[in-house]
């Protein structure tokens, strides 16, 4: 009696389900769009501190194009940006070159690959998915900051300020060593001992003194401290070599930190490597001078430089005449920082080390009222190789900031009067870049060319498609109409999953991220055979279709369920540790198990009660 | 259409004894082959220089090993890679060259020889970087191996979870043994294959245990031995069917997927072929031996999940 009932209710689905799914899947397919349209190769052109991106470069860039006979398939202006799309790679090339050499240094231009996507999908946030390195082409390095010489370094200037501190305060001290990993002070007697710890527990609140045996003071840097130093050594890195990449001229590049002391940067789509590993690999520094006030600027400028002295160009006005010798060098800056004085005016606040700082104190105490100058020195490529076929740099020397001395002072002082906050901020950042305490070393580097790129991308796909053919023939032989049904999920899997990709622009696919979707493929249907081998049961078992249908996807659930999970599990783990091509894999494998999930039970299900939901049914085509 | 239609339950359990021995033998051999050839580790684990050159027309090794010397580049290892144009060259560190430099200069050589030589991709690894992806690995599958263990104890019972991970160490001893056998390269991709067919094994064996768990709950009579008979009948057009599409994704990576992925196809190809087995023998043997039985599997703590749930659709 109770079977005959449920005859009636039995495979009906909810007005709401329906509602659901097409919502889901319509919004997948919706982003998955982007990626039908392609993208164009394209030179992105940006401008630099001082000038503005206007309708006269757009025209000087198209006269530059037409001169050099480049066809472009459009040239836009729009957010502060000039986009040029172009028709292939060796024109962007050609295009890039002509482009950077007719703006000079004073514009940023990029290469770039600017999605077709349309206007009214773009301004829904449609884009089409990033492409990993190996399938785009570019350039992946891993950098180490070399921890020990940062931390010796700094060791150093601790051991230095302390003799300079104790023999100020009148503390007299047998000898100071730097050790591996601390610094000691010896001292004569215990007396003088006390004293000192005394004056430098209070003076150094950022470090650890203990008393050791044989009237030692040992001092080590605190752990919060210990940890600053390093967090520093590795930002100040990602400074300069953010400074640097720019120079390349890449688009949307990727500095960041991974680990306590590494860097990552990815340079997606660069086509010379060895540039970008010279360029990268260049140093700045910077020097503080003196500004020769005993001779004339317009005198030098006419070409009477008088020796000793040199013309420099200055950001912020006309050029400066300043005096060769310097007065100390950038290594000896240990920090600088933007911030605002009593006044609320902006400032940057300077700390050298103890060697620095007595050369600042021997100059100061003769200048007072005088100007000083800061020389920002940086290796710039010219673009031009030598017979080595080494890139040529050549030294690119300018005045960043003139200041009057206003006091005497040695190793911790401050630089006012600046414009405005950013450009105390801009300041510090240089002042920094050319202080650089802790090399950094390449520990992995992997390079895929343009052509490999592609490549990859073409056997990818076609591995995705045959795979994906194999198991619909298969399906539908097997399974015949309810196949058919596996396939509709299937395929809206595969929209599902390039959808998801797509919405997050984190979610980069990679080589092994397309194996990832192959596996997913074949993987995907599992559920669908569970559901399916489980209603050909209790059709043999004697039930009726419709009872068959209601309770093969019932007692297949709580299955698909638990596999799906441990499946998941691993992906989640792969993700958490895994590393590159490894961590591509696992994000394809999770987001193809929680779309399968979706289209093989729910979506399938939906499918099957409408075509067979509520019929008299003596059979299935199962 | 039906692969196959079984009216009888087929006697699993009579070929214990064999599958046993056999899965011994295999795992047996696997370790000696892995402790004697060991693994031939990829570039990502050891560490080094490798360049990916391709040719306009066929390539010819011996000259491009001679080309290579003849600058000083010593004991590289000049392979052919996908294709008869392309070649893969290993270089080993050379001294007063930066090792992250010394690809480029291989390259610089090797065009100077033959102008159509074309720099399609290269890597360097130091060696750190390499122990660190080998201890990385490892932890990997470790870490998955006791979160399945973890998570089969408390939906299932534990001989279940002890059979399933049995099973997953079985697959990856012998996948690893079969790299080992054959010599060929262990990358990283590799690992991750390795690891899917943890995924991939685990998702097989779960669907059998759990048949045999709601069998044990609905058939009144009979042993423990023929109630894991007759789920693996039940299961196992389930089991070929899913194992045949897996296997024909695979092959199409395998044939057409090219070099870079070669190597994952492989793992996943055999690791699937060999996950099939030890969901069939392995997961229920090692149940059954650690003595499973119908008042474990009662529903009187575990919940069957969904069957207290109103249902999905």
């Amino acid at each position: 009696l109770e079977e005959r009932k449920e005859f009636f209710v039995l495979n009906q689905t909810p007005l709401w389900k329906y509602f659901l799914v097409v919502f889901v899947i319509g919004i997948c397919a919706l982003y998955a769009t982007p990626n039908l349209y392609g993208e164009d190769h394209a030179v992105q052109i940006s401008a630099g501190k001082n000038v503005v991106l206007d309708a006269a470069v757009v025209e000087k860039v198209t006269a530059e194009l037409a001169a050099a006979d480049i066809s472009s398939k459009s040239i836009l202006l729009e957010n502060d940006q000039i986009l040029i799309r172009l028709k292939d790679s060796d024109t962007q090339l050609v295009a890039r070159e002509k482009i950077d050499k007719a703006l000079g240094d004073d514009y940023i231009v990029a290469m770039n690959l600017a999605p077709d996507t349309p206007d009214w999908l773009e301004s829904l946030g449609g884009t089409p998915m990033k492409l990993g390195l190996d399938l785009r082409g570019g350039v992946h390095f891993l950098m180490e900051v070399d921890m020990k010489s940062a931390l010796s370094k700094t060791l150093q200037d601790m051991a230095g300020d302390f003799k300079t501190a104790l023999r100020d305060e009148g503390i007299r001290y047998r000898t100071v060593k730097q050790l591996d990993d601390g610094v000691e002070i010896y001292f004569r007697d215990q007396e003088t001992l006390d004293k000192a710890e005394f004056f430098l527990k209070n003076r150094n609140r950022d470090l650890v003194f203990v008393e050791r045996t044989g009237l030692v003071i040992f001092a080590n840097m605190s752990d919060q401290k210990l940890a600053e130093t390093r967090d520093y050594a590795v930002k100040q890195n990602i400074t300069i070599i953010r400074n640097r990449v720019t120079q390349l001229g890449v688009s949307d590049p990727t500095v960041q930190k991974q680990g306590p002391d590494r860097i990552v940067v990815q340079l997606p789509g660069i086509q010379d490597t060895a540039k970008a590993k010279e360029i990268l690999n260049a140093t700045a520094t910077l020097e503080y001078r003196e500004v020769d006030l005993e001779h004339d600027v317009r005198d030098a400028i006419n070409g009477r430089v008088p020796a000793g002295s040199e013309l420099l160009p200055y950001d912020k006005g006309g050029p400066q005449l300043l005096k060769k010798k310097v007065i100390v060098a950038g290594s000896s800056i240990i920090d600088a920082n933007s911030g605002v004085d009593q006044y609320g005016m902006p400032k940057v606040s300077i700390s050298l080390d103890s060697k620095g700082g007595a050369k600042m104190l021997n100059f100061t105490k003769r200048a007072v009222g005088k100007p000083m100058a800061v020389v920002f020195i940086e290796f710039k490529t010219t673009g031009e190789r030598d017979e080595d076929d080494k890139l040529i740099f050549e030294e690119d020397r300018r005045v960043i900031s003139v200041a009057n001395i206003n006091g005497v002072f040695s190793n911790a002082f401050e630089t006012t009067g600046l414009d405005s906050p950013q450009e105390a901020y801009d300041l510090a950042l240089l002042l920094r870049a050319g202080a650089l305490i802790a090399p950094i070393q390449i520990i992995e580097e992997r390079t895929v060319g343009p052509s490999l790129g592609q490549e990859n991308i073409d056997l990818g796909t076609k591995a995705i498609i045959y795979g994906f053919i194999a198991v619909l023939i298969f399906m539908l032989i097997y399974y015949k109409k309810f196949g058919f049904v596996a396939n509709i999920a299937l395929t809206l899997n595969l929209v599902m999953i390039i959808g998801i990709m797509s919405m997050f622009p984190a979610a980069a696919l990679t080589l092994p991220g397309m194996a990832g979707i192959v596996l997913t493929v074949g993987m995907a249907v599992d559920a669908n055979v569970l559901i399916f081998e489980r209603i050909r049961e209790e059709l043999k078992d004697g039930r009726s279709p419709q009872q068959a249908i209601h309770h093969g996807y019932d007692s297949a659930f709580s299955t698909i369920l638990d596999a799906n999970i441990t499946t998941f599990l691993v992906g989640l783990i792969l993700f958490a540790v895994g590393t590159g091509p490894i961590k591509g894999f696992s994000i394809t494998l999770m987001i193809g198990i929680i779309t399968s999930m979706f289209t093989a039970i729910i979506l399938t299900r939906v499918i099957v009660n409408a075509w067979w939901g509520g019929k008299r049914l003596t059979k299935l085509s199962i | 259409m039906q692969l196959l239609n079984m009216k009888e339950t087929i006697k699993f359990m009579s070929l214990k004894k064999p599958a046993a021995i056999l899965s011994v033998f295999l795992i047996i051999g696997s370790l000696t082959s892995l402790a004697i050839n060991q693994l031939n580790w990829g570039l990502d684990f050891t560490g080094g220089t490798q360049i990916e050159v391709g040719y306009e027309q066929t390539a010819d090794l011996e000259q491009i090993r001679r080309q290579l010397e003849a600058s000083d580049f010593n004991d590289a290892v000049v392979l052919n890679f996908g294709s008869s144009q392309d070649v893969l060259i290993r270089l080993a560190s050379r001294e007063g060259v930066k090792p992250s430099e010394l690809g480029d200069a291989a390259i610089k050589v090797l065009k100077e020889a033959d102008s159509s030589a074309e720099m399609r991709g290269s890597s360097y690894v130091s060696s750190s970087v390499g122990e660190e992806l080998t201890e990385q690995g490892g932890l990997a599958m470790l870490v998955a191996l006791i979160c399945i263990l973890i998570y089969v104890a408390l939906r299932f019972e534990w001989r279940f979870a002890l059979g399933s991970v049995a099973a997953l160490t079985h697959d990856v001893i012998i996948t690893l043994g079969l790299f080992s056998v054959l010599g060929l390269e262990f990358d990283l991709t590799v690992l991750a294959a390795v690891l899917a067919v943890i995924g991939y094994s685990l998702n097989d064996t779960i669907v059998v245990c759990d048949r045999i768990r709601e069998n044990f709950r609905k058939v009144r009579k009979g042993e423990p031995e023929d109630i894991i008979n007759i789920s693996l009948t039940q299961t196992l057009n389930r089991t070929i069917i899913t194992s045949l599409t897996t296997i024909l994704v695979l092959l199409a990576l395998f044939f057409v997927g090219g070099a870079t992925i070669h190597g994952f196809a492989t793992a996943l190809l055999f690791g699937v072929v060999i996950g099939t087995y030890s969901s069939i023998y392995v997961a229920s043997l090692v149940a059954l031996t650690l003595g499973i039985s119908k008042e474990d599997l009662m529903p009187t703590e575990i919940e069957k999940e969904g069957a207290d749930q109103e249902p999905m659709v």
